[in-house]
């Protein structure tokens, strides 16, 4: 492990019309490592990735990679930092008017002189890492949702992105896909040499290949730690969200008036 | 009551500060489709696929209408010149009609509808679909990439929507009035020939179609990159999409009628 | 749909539009006539143009040999000062007589020349010295009551 991180949130600050969306985000990501960044819905991971990517501008705080401040990059900076970086979107966001083929192809040919032979095996290399060398003539509407979010996978890493970041990548997946997209995050991770950072509420499987995790609620960071750490944690809320208890810090009931009141109340015909 | 009045007033001047916010968002959108055009030029691949989207596909449509529009020109300009016993002027009729207005708005109308919509859905559902921001972590331009190609093969493709409108319309007139109602096919072209000029007429014509295809592609991508990307916010950016670009094209075609033949 | 499929339409599209616009151009419009070639200027002075408009024709035996480029008010005079752009295949001579005449009964109104027998031809710039204003209807209408009243009246 590197002494200076890939990676590195500080101070993080981000509200969007007037709401405090994050507060005070600090993280540290080493090369070699795949970092989780979990909580439930709204609680802010997704905005935090946008933010490591350079789609939003933190209102304080900064996000630095490679030593490189993002939100202080211009527009050709920006972009030539994205070329190192890869993004697995939740539903992949395949291309709908290209070919599997052309859409694995799309970064090498927009940002790469390589020739079209060449390019040809590196699109059937990228395809075989993630198994599906098979359906490259296929159109994304043709492919089911565990494959399209493969064949997205294997776009991600055409130019063998230093930074990975994955948007949900478990969600609404069955268990053999759950299982075959945990391992690709690892062993892609291994073979890269970078870094990749999950954004994920999917516990078991997370647990299962990552190195390090951020714990997000209300837009702060509520608990970190190796995978170990975090199943032993006696926080509430970690232990409510790892063990998937229905109630605890996170309410089961939606802020209401008194039962016993509501159902005695008079109905008042409009 | 009182209350009641100022939430109206404030509702009012609300949803016209939005507007013109929106109408600000969507020049300086215009100007960024113009600076990051060169994509679609240096690789002009990308834009004649656009161009046969909306051009190609739309052929039928133009075409047919043309026809129809013609043949009813022919019918109902013949019915009333007749009565002053100026039927001969048929030709001029229906040739000044298609070339000056009927064509140039028309054909606009028409595209709006068919090829403005699309281009507005499929850049909405792009946006929906999370495929342009896919794109721009992928530092590809989406503007360069998706939405200037559209754009110019709008462009493009109106002026020869158009002609073609024009040019079928003037033959189904000439197929109603000559063949079938039985007008004198010469003085039909002659007189056609002599009232009909290349400058004011025909060029005037193609201008304003080039204007009209100008604001129907910026309406059409605007819509498309501005919309929620939600399926309400996609069918609603289509059906503005073809309501504000028909809007406009009648607004724009007072406008440049008022000043190409105020001379006349 | 692979690239050479979709250049063929594309291509197919522009042809037939550009064909359209040709068609308009040639048999709709004017184009073939109105720019052959080049012009040189007469000038002519008429006490009344009637409903003589710029562009509107000047025919010598019935053919259109130019064009109405100008029609100003000469003050100094008080008649009408037109200006025509005459195509330079054709030449005039000097005593040649310039009309306002209406093709047709109600038609649109044009400039006809009528040409004399005088060897000299007007040169770009000369002014016809011979013209004949347009007949206005009111006149032609006031004129013929005139007459009639003033016949002696014949059977009593």
């Amino acid at each position: 492990m590197s002494a200076e991180p890939l990676v590195k949130v500080s101070n993080l600050n981000f509200t969007y019309d007037r709401r405090p969306v994050l507060t005070g985000i600090n993280m540290e990501i080493h090369r070699g490592q795949v970092v989780a960044i979990m909580g439930s819905s709204g609680c802010g991971k997704t905005t935090t990735m946008r933010l490591i990517g350079g789609q939003l501008r933190p209102t304080s705080g900064s996000v630095s990679i490679g030593g490189q401040v993002v939100h202080e990059l211009d527009n050709d900076g920006l972009y030539q930092l994205r070329r190192r970086m890869g993004m697995l979107f939740q539903f992949g966001a395949l291309f709908t008017d290209m070919s599997v083929f052309d859409n694995v192809a799309f970064q090498m040919r927009e940002h790469t002189d390589l020739p079209e032979s060449l390019i040809h095996d590196l699109v059937l290399m990228k395809l075989h890492a993630v198994g599906l060398r098979g359906v490259h003539q296929l159109m994304p509407s043709e492919l089911s949702g565990g494959m399209a979010r493969r064949v997205a996978l294997a776009r991600a890493i055409a130019l063998d992105p230093l930074v990975m970041m994955y948007d949900e990548p478990f969600a609404g997946l069955d268990p053999i896909s759950l299982s075959v997209v945990g391992q690709l995050i690892r062993t892609l991770n291994d073979a890269l040499g970078g870094c990749s950072i999950v954004v994920t509420h999917d516990v078991q499987e997370s647990l299962k290949i990552v190195d390090y995790v951020y714990f997000v609620s209300a837009g702060k960071i509520v608990a970190e730690g190796t995978p170990a750490e975090i199943k032993k944690s006696t926080t509430p809320y970690v232990h409510q969200f790892v063990w998937g208890e229905a109630d605890g810090p996170v309410p089961f009931h939606y802020p209401a008036p008194p039962y016993g009141a509501s159902l005695l109340q008079e109905v008042v015909r409009a | 009551m009182l209350d009641k009045v100022v939430r109206a007033l404030t509702s009012l001047g609300r949803s016209v500060t939005d507007r013109i916010w929106r109408l600000g968002f969507a020049s300086r959108f215009f100007l960024a489709v113009f600076l990051y055009s060169g994509t679609a030029f240096r690789r002009f691949h990308l834009t004649i696929r656009e161009i046969y989207f909306t051009g190609v596909l739309s052929l039928i449509i133009i075409l047919v209408s043309g026809l129809f529009v013609g043949m009813v020109l022919g019918l109902q300009g013949y019915d009333t010149l007749q009565r002053y016993g100026s039927s001969e002027a048929l030709g001029i009729l229906v040739a000044l009609s298609l070339v000056r207005e009927l064509g140039p708005v028309v054909a606009a109308l028409l595209f709006a509808s068919r090829a403005g919509s699309a281009i507005t859905a499929e850049i909405g559902l792009m946006k929906a679909t999370e495929q342009l921001s896919a794109m721009e972590m992928m530092a590809v331009n989406p503007i360069a990439r998706v939405v200037a190609p559209r754009f110019w093969a709008g462009v493009i493709s109106m002026p020869l929507l158009a002609a073609l409108f024009s040019a079928l319309g003037v033959f189904g007139g000439y197929l109603i009035g000559v063949q079938f109602i039985g007008v004198d096919e010469g003085s039909f072209w002659s007189q056609m020939q002599a009232s009909v000029d290349f400058r004011q007429d025909i060029v005037n014509g193609v201008i304003k179609s080039f204007v009209f295809g100008v604001l129907v592609s910026w309406i059409a991508v605007f819509e498309g990159y501005d919309a929620e990307p939600t399926a309400e916010g996609v069918s609603g950016a289509t059906t503005r999409t073809v309501v504000t670009s028909s809007l406009a094209i009648l607004a724009a075609d007072f406008v440049l009628t008022a000043f190409m033949f105020r001379g006349i | 749909m692979n690239r050479a499929t979709l250049d063929l339409w594309v291509g197919f599209f522009v042809a037939i539009s550009l064909v359209a616009l040709g068609f308009l151009a040639m048999k709709v419009g004017n184009l073939s006539s109105a720019s052959s070639g080049e012009t040189y200027t007469l000038q002519a002075k008429f006490d009344n143009i009637g409903g003589l408009k710029p562009r509107g024709a000047v025919k010598s035996a019935g053919v259109v040999v130019g064009r109405v480029s100008e029609i100003k008010f000469d003050p100094e005079n008080y008649v009408a000062q037109v200006t025509l752009q005459i195509d330079t295949r054709y030449k005039f001579p000097r005593d040649t007589f310039a009309t306002i005449n209406t093709s047709g009964l109600l038609g649109e109104q044009y400039v006809g020349f009528e040409v004399g027998g005088d060897p000299e031809m007007l040169k770009a710039g000369d002014t016809i010295k011979k013209t004949q204003s347009a007949v206005v209807l009111e006149k032609l209408i006031s004129q013929f009551m005139f007459n009639k009243a003033s016949e002696p009246s014949a059977a009593k």
